[in-house]
């Protein structure tokens, strides 16, 4: 994408003003989208976003500039604009490059190589599938998407890494019709991989699952109000852990005190059924990448073990404050945005308990089949997450559907509170991760699980 | 890329977009949006500045129309080359859409642009030194605001854009704007417990940037919430604070989206002339407001913006309507084609909503209240709420209300409904509008009989 020439001089450019680190984040990406609404393909989409971002820091402060010119002239420009940002530091020169780490990318089938309507068959079929679940579906819609990423990572450390990451995506909504109004299902399948991953699922079995998610919900009754037991499915209930502790064990929070964790490395914050992980080298997953946007191999790291908190994740900028090394967990939304502190594929590891005994050995309270997303303030610790499919519990057996609604909690308390966890495991649903007004892929999953006692927000008494 | 900061360049990017359109072919609409934009970001900590992001970014989106198919393709970038491959791209992708014989590119409707001063020249020429001030005055006023507060983060942010819609049935418009804001989160501390605030100001210029406003709602927000407990569960009143309401109308906005009407997914098609709301509700789509802080001369699709209506004294009179859902409802575009930037299309959707403000302030509302709570935040709007079938459920924090005055803290619960219920139990709204960073406008909201659910 860029000489290695040009590198080195953009980056000595970078470290002329006196500041103690540089990095280039240059990104060529390709995708396309196909959105199917109301019956029609609606329209497909072609994008190109090309450009590098720039990071200079100087003792506390860090400068950043981007541009969507990739010539020397243009990366030498908005490395001034970064440099002058940045201001004086203690100074440092570039260390030379290693040797560059080339990363493997796994994708066989690329995007740009198959045909446009290959990609969009696939939503007329999840369209049919889903119209043909039931007369109550009065509408459906499906997306399709790709993208390609070449991504180069350049810093004055001496990395010099390149990828090629390849994700596609696909999602189906429905919405069902009935005498108590209208109800909506989701379903949404996502890998880092290319088109092949078409050949682990069938998109009208997707479509058949948002269908029926529409259809039972039209006879569900209110959902409950007040604190009792959650038995949260396997696969869905890895939000619950990403908002619970998940961004509270990011290092930038932990630095600022802003997080319940800080100072409780050795201490145990979680029942001590739970081992939480989160591993970013697991293998076509949604939140998978061979490094991360700093140039560092991703990892498996083991944030709480057996209950007792391990470590935080952490990234460039908090790793060279604390004279540690980064956990690969540095990642931005594109080249317009400042690297932080991300999660990747976050989950708890299978425990030892049957679930149907989980869901027998309870006696009323809700199963939530598929959780949608959450949200966590991590200086206090209080956390929502919302379902979107969930059945109220009676005398340890599943009975009637219920209406959508949030759960909260607080994370050190319900991490405390999990009291069956199950020997079944599955991945999740791909997420998008939001902080600070960037997204990126992540990946979540859990074994079935009881949380003894979680504040349900439904309407009902 | 150009420094645009003098902002001349308008007339460059609609010559960009011109040339792009005038290469339509007989038988194709062509659309060219081209935008250029850039901001920046200062966030202080403890006295210096932790970063300072410069960004600018440029990009074009072209939409053709064949016989009724559509195609889209963007790039992130102006470069001659890049703006060919896009046209191509588009042209591409028409074969693969269905044809929609509502499909269509908005035309000149006649209505006039209303002129507004969304250009600040004081701010495009604002020091660099000058916007680090701002920050690092926010973070000392928040801090001396109490003993126990201390800062998260204290950011100055400012943006610009300049854009050029052209399509090839006759739309030719500029658009050129720019504003302001900073924003601070707190941290109170007592004991072993931590709460959090946060307080902003937005501005066209710098000099509307109010500092202590933003400090004092950081400061105010997160103490008062120190020793919060979990309210009871049961069904009470609440009073919704401001930025709270703000996101309330979004949602409804979102409810009376022409095009969710269209398409079967809005709870109040086919409901125009009906009582949707309490009496005295008046719900105003405003783009042409300039206090308003997405005040806007033209929509997404190049038209201009002008003041709809959506619902009189609680009756609901339309919906927002962009060209394509206009000419499939069979209604007049309303000038609400709303887009997210190049890389998409134009969607139907409110641009700047406000209700009719009423008579009193939050203490006269929180006086009408016997057994209640003032809603000061709510959190997972995106997870417990369907816009489709009116499911409302979010996590709150606030403080009670006993007999017309406020009480202890309270948080870690939820408050339920539905919209439809929301919108006909609102019994009082406030006289405290407040032009927020969003799509609406807040002030203080009474709404009666909402399920509280914590211990």
């Amino acid at each position: 994408m860029i000489d290695t020439d040009v590198v080195e001089r953009v980056l000595a450019s970078a470290l002329a003003h006196g500041a103690d680190f540089a990095e280039i984040y240059a990104e060529d990406k390709r995708s396309t989208s196909a959105g199917y609404d109301d019956g029609r393909v609606e329209q497909l989409t072609s994008g190109r976003d090309r450009g590098a971002g720039i990071r200079v820091i100087a003792g506390e402060r860090t400068g950043f500039a981007h541009t969507a010119d990739l010539s020397a002239d243009g990366l030498l420009h908005a490395a001034g604009v970064a440099a002058v940002a940045a201001g004086k530091g203690s100074g440092a020169s570039a260390s030379a490059f290693g040797a560059p780490s080339a990363s493997s990318d796994r994708a066989v089938l690329i995007p740009d190589a198959i045909g446009k309507a290959r990609k969009v068959a696939l939503l007329a079929r999840a369209d049919e599938a889903a119209r043909a679940a039931g007369s109550e579906i009065v509408q459906v819609s499906a997306g399709y998407g790709d993208s390609r990423k070449h991504v180069l990572v350049a810093n004055t450390d001496g990395v010099l890494a390149t990828d090629t990451q390849t994700r596609v995506l696909f999602r189906v909504s429905t919405v069902a019709s009935g005498d108590s109004g209208m109800q909506t299902g989701y379903e949404s399948f996502g890998r880092t991989s290319g088109f092949e991953a078409f050949d682990q699922i069938d998109v009208a079995d997707m479509a058949a699952i948002a269908a029926q998610r529409a259809i039972t919900k039209l006879g569900a009754r209110p959902t409950p109000s007040g604190s009792m037991p959650v038995v949260i499915a396997k696969g869905t209930g890895g939000v619950l852990f990403h908002e619970a502790c998940g961004h509270g064990l990011e290092a930038d929070h932990i630095a600022k005190g802003a997080s319940v964790y800080a100072g409780k490395v050795g201490e145990l914050v979680a029942s001590p059924l739970v081992t939480l992980v989160d591993d970013g080298t697991m293998g076509d997953e949604w939140g998978t990448l061979a490094i991360d946007d700093e140039g560092n191999p991703t990892r498996r790291n083991v944030l709480i073990e057996d209950g007792v908190l391990t470590d935080y994740m952490w990234d460039l900028l908090r790793a060279r404050k604390d004279a540690r090394r980064s956990s690969g967990n540095g990642r931005r939304q594109s080249y317009r945005h400042l690297p932080m502190v991300r999660m990747t594929n976050t989950f708890v590891l299978a425990g030892n308990d049957d679930p149907d005994d989980i869901i027998a050995t309870t006696a009323n309270g809700v199963y939530v089949k598929m959780l949608g997303g959450g949200s966590v303030n991590t200086a206090t610790g209080d956390f929502v997450f919302g379902m979107t499919e969930a059945y109220l519990i009676e005398n340890g057996r599943i009975t009637e559907p219920l209406r959508e609604g949030n759960l909260i909690g607080n994370g050190p308390q319900v991490l405390r509170d999990i009291d069956m966890l199950g020997d079944d495991f599955a991945m999740g649903s791909p997420g998008t991760c939001g902080k600070d007004g960037q997204g990126v892929p992540v990946g979540t999953g859990q074994p079935t699980l009881r949380v003894a006692a979680l504040t349900v927000g439904g309407t009902a008494a | 890329m150009t420094d645009v900061r003098a902002g001349g360049d308008a007339d460059l990017l609609a010559s960009l977009a011109s040339s792009v359109i005038s290469r339509a072919r007989p038988d194709e609409q062509v659309e060219a949006y081209v935008a250029r934009g850039g901001e920046t970001e200062v966030r202080v900590y403890k006295g210096d500045v932790e970063h300072f992001v410069s960004a600018q970014s440029e990009g074009i989106g072209i939409r053709v129309i064949v016989d009724g198919r559509t195609g889209f393709a963007y790039a992130g970038t102006l470069a001659a080359d890049a703006i060919e491959e896009v046209l191509a791209e588009a042209r591409d992708n028409v074969a693969y859409g269905t044809v929609d014989e509502h499909a269509a590119l908005a035309i000149p409707d006649g209505v006039a642009v209303t002129p507004q001063a969304l250009w600040s020249d004081d701010l495009a020429e604002l020091a660099t030194e000058d916007k680090i001030e701002l920050a690092k005055e926010l973070e000392r006023l928040t801090v001396a605001g109490d003993p126990r507060i201390r800062i998260d983060d204290a950011n100055y942010a400012d943006g610009w854009s300049i854009t050029a819609t052209a399509t090839s049935t006759g739309v030719d418009t500029t658009s050129r704007e720019n504003g302001c804001y900073v924003t601070v989160s707190a941290l109170a501390d007592e004991g072993d417990e931590t709460q959090s605030g946060y307080g902003y100001s937005v501005g066209r210029r710098p000099d509307e940037i109010d500092l202590d406003k933003a400090a004092t709602l950081a400061v105010e927000r997160a103490t008062r919430l120190l020793g919060a407990t979990k309210p009871p569960s049961g069904r009470v009143d609440i009073v919704l604070d401001p930025m709270v309401t703000a996101s309330f109308l979004s949602l409804i906005g979102g409810t009376l989206s022409g095009e969710a009407v269209v398409k079967g997914r809005s709870l109040f098609r086919e409901r125009i002339g009906d009582q949707i709301a309490a009496p005295g509700m008046t719900l105003v789509d405003d783009p042409t407001n300039p206090e308003a802080y997405t005040a806007s001369e033209t929509d997404g699709e190049g038209l201009a913006t002008r003041r709809n209506v959506l619902v009189a004294d609680g009756t609901l009179q339309q919906f927002c309507h962009s060209t394509y859902s206009a000419r499939r409802a069979g209604a007049t575009p309303t000038g609400n084609g709303v887009r997210g930037g190049f890389a998409g299309t134009p969607g139907a959707g409110a641009i700047a909503l406000s209700l009719a403000p009423g008579d009193l302030d939050q203490e006269a509302l929180i006086a009408m209240v016997d057994d209640g709570v003032l809603i000061q935040s709510v959190t997972g709007l995106h997870s417990g709420v369907n816009s489709v079938s009116g499911d409302f459920s979010a996590g709150a924090s606030g403080l009670l209300v006993k007999g017309g005055t406020l009480a202890g803290p309270v948080r870690e619960f939820t408050i339920a409904s539905t919209l439809q219920r929301m919108l006909l139990d609102v019994a009082a709204i406030g006289s405290d509008i407040d032009w927020l960073p969003s799509n609406a406008a807040g002030m203080s909201l009474v709404i009666r009989d909402v399920t509280v659910s914590g211990t």
